[in-house]
């Protein structure tokens, strides 16, 4: 049976929501969630490329390095916060941000 | 053919396998672990769908730097993650009902969409043959003309959160002694040294 676009975009689905549950379960552990984004944003770039290649088109693998991009930014800056954030607290349990009160 | 079928079957196996594992593993440094493996793993799904430079960049990118950076962060902070990990059953009915209904919204749309074969024939940035032009060279032929305000705004961001986590991790730590360049260029000799005429037998 050929790999057609259905099969990728199964994966990518299957994987987006594994980091959205990811997200759900470990709710208080900061560095599990930013792994679950980072699950999330593979997914994305999976549909990206399966699009690019099934449609043949240049674009889809463009944006995929933006996501990238911005994926490798967030990671950089969510864990400098995570260990500022320790350094001051001691925890990174999410129920204990709790200093702006939102 | 077949064998492109069996790698990508093997692939998305052990893709979505691994990233259950990183949202199940009881030890965060396995789960970055599994994180790893994912990555890989989908790199080889990208080089399956003919994006070898995206592929090898992943690898390179999240792999060498993302992944590592947890990995870092992981083992210096130090916290008991066993009790994070309170509260997991508790959290299992919601984010499972969540989950099921994402996947039931996701399946709906996979099978109604259907994608008109003319779709594929009106693309904006058609793909060369792989025979003609490699992909890294295709990519780079669009990125550095239609893309190029976008690919520097790219960098521009890149910049912002090297700049950004920087900021926020630098500290000045209490009681260490630095080397300050002005105080040193500005000792004389008159400053550092004090010249004494002693008496013989006498001392200071």
């Amino acid at each position: 049976m050929a790999i057609g676009l259905g099969h990728y975009l199964t994966v990518g689905a299957i994987l987006f929501t594994l980091g959205v549950f990811g997200i759900f379960i470990n709710r208080k552990n900061v560095i599990v969630i930013l792994m679950s984004i980072e699950l999330i944003l593979l997914a994305v770039n999976l549909n990206l490329v399966a699009f690019s290649f099934y449609l043949q088109d240049m674009a889809g693998q463009i944006f995929a390095l933006f996501i990238l991009t911005v994926a490798a930014a967030e990671a950089a800056i969510g864990l400098a916060i995570l260990v500022v954030f320790f350094r001051n607290r001691g925890t990174i349990a999410v129920e204990d941000i709790n200093m702006m009160k939102g | 053919m077949v064998l492109t079928s069996l790698f990508f079957y093997l692939f998305a196996t052990i893709t979505v396998a691994s990233a259950f594992m990183v949202i199940a593993a009881r030890n965060p440094v396995h789960s970055v672990f599994f994180l790893i493996l994912a990555f890989f793993n989908s790199a080889g799904l990208f080089m399956l769908a003919g994006a070898e430079f995206l592929a090898l960049l992943l690898v390179v990118v999240y792999v060498g730097a993302v992944a590592v950076l947890f990995l870092f962060v992981v083992m210096m902070l130090d916290v008991d993650f066993a009790e994070l990990r309170q509260g997991f059953l508790q959290y299992l009915p919601v984010g499972a009902l969540v989950a099921i209904i994402l996947v039931l919204e996701l399946a709906l749309i996979l099978g109604a969409t259907v994608i008109d074969a003319d779709v594929a024939l009106d693309t904006g940035m058609p793909m060369p043959p792989l025979e003609e032009i490699s992909n890294i060279e295709a990519l780079g032929l669009v990125l550095y003309t239609d893309y190029v305000y976008f690919f520097q705004a790219a960098g521009l961001i890149l910049l912002v959160a090297m700049v950004g986590a920087i900021v926020l991790t630098l500290r000045q730590r209490e009681g260490v002694k630095r080397q300050v360049i002005s105080v040193q260029n500005a000792r004389t000799p008159d400053a550092a040294i004090e010249v004494v005429k002693v008496k013989s037998g006498q001392g200071l």
